[in-house]
């Protein structure tokens, strides 16, 4: 669904993201870990079209969206959750998925929205009842949890997450990753950026290390995480060391 | 600046033993002709913040959208009725909005603040020597929407003339206007998107360069509605904006810049005082007392009175 | 150094040049805008230095001009003959702060001599200076913008409602201002020449001091300031300090412009201190490169030049209000940078997707 080859993007004269391949496939959940300013967020803010590319290509569905203003790459249908969550804080919790949900309202589809609703409501009962609330006032897991309906609202082909497990408390992060698994569950297709890796690579199919803008190591999740590298730099076990022991 | 007409003075023929009436009375007017022209700020300070909330810029130019509003609408006037003159007049400011902002702004990348003021200052200057050579430096005035200079009806003793209901009343109209269109069309929301988090609102496929337009199309259209309904009260004259921009920044900044309910209060604020200036100051000072209000703010408490102190962070453009 | 001194050097031969070509064609009246010139340049490169060394944009500055040129304007002219017999009055008389000159109706005037009035106006600038700019150079961006465009319009709607400030008229009959003998500022035009050389060698004088200051200690400060002002304030510069000096320097140029101009022109009237005005000087210092006290002196030359010849008709404020929005949209760093053509190339050549973060 998704193939990135060598991209190039950047801040400025400075150079983040150097010759970037990797793809993804449809239901699949894909993971890219890597350290702090690995340049993981530059990647996904790329191909969501806020960060210019400055060379290679991005195809969507086949198409380029290389050179797309995010406004347009949402319509094709790839959301992105930023980091940070990024809410409309003065706004409520209903207006903040209205809000998602807008490319739908382009498309006249406001019945399907209604009902949309709904179901977002199913997955993520908290929401409902802060309807009203301001976006801004939600605790953290509950803004995680917006920032997550409110792509889904757009009923994405792709749905891009930026370091969901930020800031939240372990038990929150496992209701998150639960509900991202779940999104596999029922056909959605999910790239996943994460520094927890031990967590991402447990519910991936595939994953992609990212190292001061180069992939250095990809495959499937297992692999990786059986891989004594990945498990020194990112999983916190040496087991050379374990094994001399 | 208020003709003799607009709020008529018979109650200077009262006789001595009445006189403590004719204070209350002279009172009254006062506060009436405070409220009267506290709107006009009001509405020039609620285009300010629509700006501001959309773009992060403070915008120079108001105080000419409601210029332009009232002279076009007096030039439409000669070839067409009075509703029709100021419909025209407030479309045509509007398109002369969205010029500005598609010719000058849309296409800056980051510019900085400073930058940003003079440009709308610039701009503000070229519109005021367009004015003047269109229309010269004549002053000009639209007759009163019911009824003339002349007339006024009895409220309590004070003699209010139509033509103030009229300002009210259309404010009101104003307020409640945007306030149903923020809060529930689709495409208020999507402009409140916006001024909350501008790439946030890209990831939803809102196209933000178009809010930033409809953002001064929106503050051009409620400035010349402000210009038209005051311009029979005072009159309108080629350098008219600049002074109504200060005074409309002063009531932005005085409620907290981007809070465009609180502006409505701080209009009434300064309308009020600026009246019963008078009373203290010769008339030739009335600036002064906006200009006073607003440095002591700018020391003071730049968040203004209803305001936060992260309102006074400027936002980023 | 003496790279420095030798383009003061060059801009000396420059107008001694000037002149003599005026005499030999036999138009010394030229002589008298470029006169004129020379008392706003004073302005301007004070301004530079307060916008482009320090970053603080002033929309006011006019209002300092006119301080200094109504106050001055006042005392010479202010008939104190009323008052001959107070006690103060002769006192001060009889140490020459008080003069007698003929009036413009004849009989005999009692007025301050314009050298007292001159000290009183630079001393009353300094401390309004200080006044206003503790609490404005506290502020930034937008707000510090429209304080500074306050503070003009207040100058302007004193002078222009004040009675005994010639309300809309102003004050006329100033009298020249007597250097040594022989040698005063006045629009006499049998003294053309000499003000000529005497406007332009203050303004060498004070090109030569504010270039010593960009580059001393305190430039150098003022540069740290105005790149990054807390990183500045980190390293232990007083930085509120440093702005509020330059504040008053500039105030003090812009009302000591207003002075001389005030007694060479014979008189004042409130659109000097008009916020056009203001907005006039710092679009010339935008033009000359913000921070490029030669820029903002070339510009000043020939801007105002050519608007005290008329040559704008009555585009004259939109001509500055034009040079003013066109340098802000394609080269706010102002126009005699060499980047300039690099960077309209790159700014057209950027296309309408993400946009490139910074």
């Amino acid at each position: 669904m998704l193939r990135i080859k060598n991209l190039e993007s950047g801040y400025g004269r400075l150079k983040v993201l150097k010759k970037v391949t990797m793809h993804i496939g449809a239901g699949e959940i894909v993971t890219i870990i890597g350290a702090n300013g690995a340049g993981k967020t530059s990647l996904l803010r790329t191909v969501s079209g806020l960060i210019r590319v400055r060379s290679g290509e991005i195809l969507f569905d086949m198409r380029d969206v290389g050179n797309l203003p995010p406004e347009k790459i949402v319509f094709r249908g790839c959301s992105l959750v930023p980091e940070g969550r990024q809410l409309f804080g003065p706004m409520t919790v209903r207006e903040n998925i209205l809000l998602g949900a807008y490319p739908r309202f382009r498309k006249k589809d406001g019945d399907g929205v209604r009902d949309d609703i709904e179901r977002i409501y199913a997955i993520f009962p908290r929401l409902r009842e802060r309807e009203r609330q301001l976006a801004g006032t939600l605790s953290g897991g509950e803004q995680q949890m917006l920032a997550i309906a409110r792509a889904l609202m757009a009923r994405p082909k792709l749905i891009m997450m930026d370091e969901p497990s930020m800031g939240l408390a372990p038990l929150v992060i496992k209701d998150i990753f639960s509900i991202i698994t779940r999104l596999r569950e029922e056909g959605n297709t999910v790239l996943l950026v994460e520094q927890n890796a031990k967590a991402a690579l447990a519910i991936a199919d595939r994953g992609y290390v990212l190292e001061t803008g180069r992939i250095i190591m990809e495959g499937t999740a297992e692999d990786l995480l059986s891989n004594r590298d990945v498990q020194r730099a990112y999983l916190g076990r040496d087991l050379d060391a374990e094994e001399k022991m | 600046m208020l003709r003799s007409g607009a709020c008529a003075r018979s109650a200077c023929s009262r006789s001595l033993h009445e006189e403590r009436t004719k204070d209350l009375e002279f009172f009254f007017q006062y506060l009436v002709a405070g409220i009267t022209y506290g709107t006009i700020y009001a509405i020039v300070a609620i285009g300010f913040n629509i700006i501001y909330n959309a773009t992060g810029i403070i915008n120079f130019a108001q105080g000419e959208f409601v210029m332009l509003g009232g002279m076009t609408a007096v030039t439409l006037h000669r070839f067409m009725p009075l509703p029709a003159a100021i419909l025209g007049a407030v479309v045509l400011t509007t398109i002369v909005g969205a010029i500005i902002e598609i010719a000058f702004i849309r296409w800056l990348r980051r510019p900085s603040v400073l930058r940003m003021i003079v440009i709308t200052i610039a701009l503000s200057i070229l519109i005021r020597e367009t004015a003047l050579h269109i229309w010269g430096e004549s002053v000009r005035s639209l007759p009163y929407f019911t009824g003339s200079s002349m007339t006024s009806f009895q409220w309590g003793g004070v003699y209010v003339s139509p033509q103030i209901l009229w300002v009210i009343g259309i404010g009101v109209f104003v307020v409640a206007a945007l306030g149903a269109f923020f809060n529930l069309t689709m495409l208020g929301r999507q402009m409140r998107a916006c001024s909350a988090n501008r790439d946030a609102a890209r990831l939803c496929g809102i196209n933000a360069g178009n809010m930033v337009t409809l953002s001064f199309m929106i503050s051009a259209a409620i400035g010349a509605l402000g210009g038209c309904i005051i311009c029979p009260i005072t009159y309108v004259q080629y350098d008219s904006g600049t002074p109504l921009a200060i005074k409309g920044f002063t009531v932005a900044i005085l409620g907290g810049l981007g809070n465009s309910t609180a502006a409505v209060g701080a209009g009434m604020i300064l309308g009020i005082l600026e009246s019963f200036s008078i009373w203290v100051l010769p008339a030739a000072y009335k600036e002064v007392i906006a200009i006073s209000i607003l440095l002591l703010i700018l020391f003071v408490r730049p968040s203004g009175i209803f305001g936060s102190a992260e309102a006074a962070r400027l936002k980023d453009f | 150094m003496v790279r420095r001194y030798s383009a003061v050097f060059a801009f000396a031969l420059f107008l001694v040049a000037i002149q003599l070509a005026t005499l030999f064609a036999g138009a010394g009246y030229y002589l008298t805008q470029l006169t004129m010139t020379a008392y706003y340049s004073l302005l301007t490169i004070g301004l530079c230095m307060l916008i482009g060394y320090a970053g603080q944009i002033s929309l006011g500055h006019a209002g300092f001009f006119a301080i200094g040129g109504y106050v001055s304007a006042f005392l010479t002219t202010c008939d104190l003959t009323p008052h001959k017999g107070s006690a103060l009055v002769s006192l001060l008389s009889k140490s020459g702060v008080l003069v007698f000159r003929p009036g413009l109706y004849g009989g005999t005037l009692l007025t301050v001599h314009p050298w007292p009035a001159c000290v009183v106006a630079i001393l009353l600038t300094v401390v309004i200076a200080y006044l206003v700019g503790g609490p404005v150079l506290k502020l930034r961006g937008h707000y510090l913008a429209m304080a500074t465009l306050g503070f003009g319009i207040i100058i302007l709607r004193i002078v222009l409602g004040t009675e005994s400030l010639g309300a809309a008229d102003g004050i006329s009959d100033v009298p020249g201002f007597p250097l040594f003998p022989g040698l005063a500022i006045s629009g006499d035009s049998s003294l053309r020449v000499s003000n000529y050389y005497m406007a332009w060698g203050l303004v060498i004088l004070g090109m030569v001091f504010l270039l010593n200051l960009v580059h001393s200690r305190v430039g150098r400060a003022l540069a740290a300031v105005h790149g990054a002002e807390d990183a500045a304030s980190a390293v232990g510069i007083p930085t509120a300090r440093y702005k509020l000096h330059t504040f008053v320097l500039s105030a003090v140029f812009a009302s000591l412009a207003g002075v001389l101009l005030t007694h060479y022109n014979g008189g004042i009237g409130p659109s000097e201190a008009s916020v056009m005005k203001s907005v006039r000087y710092v679009a010339i210092v935008a033009a000359g490169g913000m921070a490029n006290l030669w820029g903002a002196l070339m510009m000043s030359l020939v801007l105002n030049y050519l608007s005290l010849r008329g040559y704008f008709g009555t585009f004259d404020d939109a001509v500055f209000g034009i040079i003013l929005l066109l340098i802000m949209l394609f080269a706010p760093d102002g126009l005699l940078r060499r980047h300039i053509l690099a960077d309209l190339g790159r700014m057209f050549s950027r296309n309408a997707a993400g946009e490139e973060g910074s």
